[in-house]
């Protein structure tokens, strides 16, 4: 006997206002589930002050929000100390291996419709081994929520570089300091044409979960960035980002229709379109920039994500981009289904078997 | 019609050989199917360069295709061709050594001239300097009465008309073996159907080229081959990469699953991907992935949701995906990795065949890592590899991995179609309850709790209410599945997931044994796409008196069960494999037979010639009573 669970590829593709959790089945009205009902039972095995303690309490905070039925939650995470993840989540869960959940996750959400996928990964995770399956996720629009815990550093592996460390840092596999140029995932996931790109940060709870729901609204691949520290191998390395005043001048928030300020500064275009951070006093008004995540052309999300630098002196948090295009798993069923014009039988499949040029020797049995 | 001599041939081997550009893979299979259709049985070997286009005209660009038909059972696409078309001097050159004393040449002349001569360094024309004396050859202007007959296609270059000398010599071919041509009219019109003038001009290439045969005084007597006498059904032409797609389907389809395909093209195992891209409407899923790594990632993820999750590659595929097959061992989820074999180490021969990923299927991952291991032996047999690979995935939620070859991949034969709704049934259960309790008495799910009889763990796919849960390439505590760096545990996982693939051997079918007589001392075991060979090589000793038996292995782990006994009956075991002796080594290793390895590292396969005296050599040193008494 067979189930007659939801695994049949034909479905038909989303509306154009489909959300991130369409298709997959809600909780009855009046139902709801807690944080606790997201809590795994097994011992959390972090170090302590790890910031991946505070991802993982507002990603439980965060889950129940969704209204989704808990066993159609799945969380897919690579190697690493943030992949960890998935244990500690009572939902369904896979630790694969070292750069590889974003294509796993892609095969399985691209024939599970009814399913509301995530991925954990770290920097070295997804932008080191998992590099390219990363930017062929981002492209292709899969409909993953993918949340990559940068902390600067391998943690797992005790503390060597990753490609987010900065020019110079001194590690275990670079005592003289490191002579990669890192990558800023931000400009990285534009480049890689992704629809949804986002940066926020372990310790600010609310800005976290505002940016998870963002992510989980979005129908397509959504990149989330999440500044994390590793108290063990890079304590510190977004301490004044954390830092009240600090934060207050640092920190470019990003909100639909505002103007991109940090403190007494603000982001003014020039004429060839570069962005620069100025004090308020000497911007022309009609130069300061408006954040307008949903602009189909990636540029000034792109510009905005230039604005980092290795002191964090000023670092935009926030959605840079949030745009509308068709997702490859909805397109994919929509190929399958309109090519589908009933139920396969046996006879079905007796006939492309057959295919064009048959013949037929003596009276076959049966005929 | 024709006043010229018929004669009756019990079979022949044709051989067409052309620059890369010159269609003759096209040709070959378009003989091959007015061959099928008239009821021959047949075999056949398309090789090809690695390069689309090889410089012109040289021997490097040679594209040849080899078909064997006859009106009795044919095991291989034959040793030596009896007839050689050669479009041009390289693909004679290249192709000359393989011809027997006495064969049939038909060259282009045309394209014998002096620059093409002399790339292939013929200082003269050796259809004229007296070195082919010892051949029929038959010197045709291919080139030129093709464009002559189509000189009323006012719209088309030269270039274009010399496009269709291929159709010319099919046609050509197609009358020297009375063979009919209505399937090919059919195909063309087909293909051509938005390219009329195309399609006119190829068509009357065609007939032109039955009617040159008709009318030339060059060819006095024409050919017929007798049906051959096939067991009562309904029969296409297949070739193994075709087969093995529709395995899959049919499989999915038995087990009422979707089917995943992820996959990354490559040599010789691309058509696969384009065959199953091409069903969407039996709801196949198909992503042409970024790499190797991400199409079984995709496919085993598919399988974590409640799909068939399948990924097809070659050797170097097979090695970028060796870390995922791991991590699928691990997670215990059904997934079919099928490696169509081509020669190696790295880039090797791409269009060439070889069997020498058996030990990189087998062994070729870190930790103790056992999957099943099936392979086809013949092209028609991949579809019955591919049912029994799904069997075996989904009963035992394995990886299994699929050794076809390149030989299999594009030879083809006739197949005699199953019936749908005889297939096996390998409809598969998902665990949908919890399955334990816990110590206060509330219901849980344990997700490596095993099934008794097969070891295998509950299938519980996300979407199942209850049955959240966590899997991972982390060692797992029995039966819950939690992380565990228990050394007992993992000693114990360790040894159950060995004696779960070992446990797949009670459900498969004993190794027969082919020995007529019942009284060989020597037995010829093969594995693989070797059978063909080694069964006409079987015949050709017999017929010359020697007591030899046959065995032919399709599960390469585990190995059926009365394998050990089997090769301790004989005397002398020979296993004659494409690669230096890896199934020897396993044999050995397991059973400690003295195994005699025979082998071949040619990018061909075996010849039954070579095969037939190898045996008889080992069956002679056995002394005189090991021959038949009528044997002379
Ligand atoms: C194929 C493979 N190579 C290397 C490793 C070792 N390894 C495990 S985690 C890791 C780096 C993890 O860094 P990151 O992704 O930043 O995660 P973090 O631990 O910092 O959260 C490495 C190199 C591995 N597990 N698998
Ligand atoms: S090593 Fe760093 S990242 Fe890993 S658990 Fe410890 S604190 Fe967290
Ligand atoms: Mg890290």
């Amino acid at each position: 006997m067979t189930t007659d669970l939801p695994v049949d590829l034909g479905m038909p593709l989303s509306s154009p206002g489909a959300t991130g959790t369409t298709g997959v089945p809600r909780l009855a009205d009046g139902t709801a589930l807690t944080k606790k009902d997201f809590t795994s039972d097994q011992e959390v095995r972090w170090c302590p002050g790890c910031g991946d303690y505070a991802i993982l309490a507002a990603v439980q905070g965060f889950l129940p929000e969704l209204g989704l039925k808990r066993e159609n939650i799945v969380f897919v995470s690579g190697i690493g100390c943030s992949s960890r993840f998935p244990y500690y989540l009572d939902t369904y869960g896979m630790h694969s291996i070292h750069g590889r959940a974003p294509a796993i996750a892609t095969g399985l959400a691209a024939t599970r419709e009814d399913l509301s996928v995530w991925v954990v990964t770290g920097d070295g995770d997804a932008l080191s081994i998992g590099g390219n399956h990363l930017i062929h996720a981002l492209r292709r629009n899969v409909n993953l929520k993918i949340l990559l815990f940068n902390n600067e550093i391998y943690g797992l592996t005790k503390g060597q570089y990753s490609p987010t460390s900065h020019v110079g840092q001194v590690t275990k596999s670079t005592p003289l300091g490191s002579l990669d140029t890192p990558f800023n995932p931000v400009s990285l996931a534009l480049g890689a044409e992704a629809s949804f790109v986002a940066r926020t940060m372990d310790s600010d709870r609310q800005h976290l979960t505002s940016v998870l729901r963002a992510a989980a609204e979005h129908r397509g691949s959504a990149l989330v960035e999440i500044y994390q520290n590793c108290p063990i191998f890079n304590d510190g390395v977004f301490d004044v980002l954390k830092d009240r005043t600090e934060a207050a001048a640092r920190i470019l928030h990003l909100t639909d229709g505002e103007e991109v300020s940090a403190g007494d500064n603000v982001v003014v275009r020039d004429d060839s379109g570069s962005l620069a951070v100025v004090p308020r006093a000497d911007a022309d008004p009609a130069r300061i920039m408006r954040h307008d995540a949903s602009a189909q052309d990636p540029s000034a999300a792109f510009a905005l994500s230039r604005l980092d630098s290795p002191d964090l002196g000023h670092v935009p948090m926030g959605v840079f981009r949030n745009v509308q295009r068709p997702t490859y798993d909805d397109a994919l069923r929509e190929q399958i289904s309109s090519a589908r014009t009933n139920e396969i039988t046996d006879a079905d499949i007796d006939a492309l078997l057959a295919g064009r040029d048959t013949w037929t020797v003596g009276t076959p049995a049966g005929s | 019609m024709s006043t010229k001599l018929v004669q009756k041939l019990d079979r022949v081997v044709i051989r067409f050989a052309g620059d890369s550009g010159d269609g003759m893979q096209l040709t070959g299979d378009r003989f091959t199917s007015q061959t099928a259709l008239l009821g021959n049985d047949l075999s056949t070997l398309p090789n090809f360069p690695a390069e689309i286009r090889a410089p012109q005209g040289t021997l490097p660009g040679v594209s040849s295709f080899q078909l064997h038909f006859a009106d009795h059972n044919v095991l291989t696409p034959g040793d030596a061709p009896d007839v050689l078309v050669a479009m041009n001097p390289a693909a004679l050159k290249a192709n000359l050594r393989d011809l027997p004393r006495g064969a049939t040449i038909i060259v282009n002349t045309d394209e014998f001239t002096k620059r093409n001569l002399s790339k292939v360094g013929y200082a003269e024309s050796p259809v004229d300097d007296g070195s082919l004396e010892s051949y029929h050859v038959h010197p045709v202007a291919l080139t030129s009465i093709a464009v002559e007959a189509l000189a009323s296609f006012t719209d088309l270059t030269r270039k274009e008309k010399e496009r269709a000398k291929n159709m010319f010599a099919l046609g050509l071919l197609s009358w020297l073996y009375t063979r009919p041509m209505d399937g090919t009219e059919a195909f063309l019109k087909a293909k051509f159907a938005d390219k009329p003038v195309i399609l006119e001009a190829n068509l009357a290439a065609l007939r032109a080229g039955f009617n040159y045969g008709e009318t030339t005084e060059d060819f006095a007597v024409s050919y017929e081959v007798a049906p051959a006498s096939m067991a009562a059904g309904t029969y296409r032409n297949v070739t193994g990469n075709v087969a093995l797609s529709l395995g899959l389907v049919a499989a999915a389809h038995r087990a009422h699953l979707p089917l995943f395909l992820g996959s990354y093209p490559i040599t010789p195992a691309s058509d696969i991907l384009h065959t199953l891209a091409g069903l969407k409407r039996y709801g196949v899923a198909t992503m042409q992935a970024e790499d190797e790594i991400a199409g079984v990632g995709a496919a085993l993820g598919a399988s974590f949701g409640g799909a068939l999750g399948v990924t097809t590659t070659s050797g170097p595929g097979l090695a970028l995906k060796a870390e995922t097959i791991g991590l699928a061992v691990s997670l215990e989820l059904p997934l079919i990795v099928c490696d169509i074999q081509r020669g190696g180490p790295s880039t090797g021969l791409p269009t060439k065949t070889e069997q020498a990923d058996l030990l990189q299927a087998l062994f070729g991952r870190n930790g103790e890592s056992p999957v099943a291991v099936v392979a086809p032996s013949t092209p028609a047999d991949c579809f019955d590899i591919a049912v029994e690979a799904v069997r075996i995935a989904t009963t035992y939620r394995t990886p299994v991995i699929v050794l076809s070859d390149g030989y299999l991949a594009n030879g083809s034969e006739p197949w005699r179609l199953p019936r749908t709704a005889e297939l096996p049934d390998i409809s598969v259960e998902f665990a949908t309850e919890p399955n334990a309790t816990d110590d206060k008495g509330e219901p849980v799910f344990h997700p490596y709790l095993r099934d008794p009889e097969t070891l295998a763990r509950p299938w519980a796919i996300p979407g199942t209410p209850g049955l959240e849960h966590r899997v991972g390439g982390i060692e797992k505590a029995d039966i819950t599945g939690n992380i565990s760096y228990d050394p007992d545990n993992h000693d114990h996982m360790t040894r159950l997931r060995q004696a779960k693939i070992d446990g797949i051997a009670d459900t498969i079918a004993p190794l027969e044994v082919d020995d007529p007589a019942g009284d060989a001392d020597v037995l010829v075991l093969g594995w693989g796409s070797t059978f063909g060979p080694i069964s006409a090589a079987v015949r050709l000793a017999r017929n010359a008196g020697a007591r030899v038996a046959q065995a032919h292995l399709r599960h390469l782990n585990p190995f059926p069960a009365n394998t050990g006994e089997v090769l301790r009956r004989y005397e002398r075991v020979i296993v004659p494999e494409m690669n230096l002796g890896q199934l020897a080594l396993l044999l050995r290793a397991r059973y400690l037979v003295d195994i005699e390895s025979h082998t071949s590292v040619r990018g061909l396969p075996f010849q039954a010639g070579e095969l037939a005296d190898v045996i008889a050599t080992a069956v002679a040193s056995l002394g005189d009573a090991h021959l038949k008494e009528t044997a002379q």
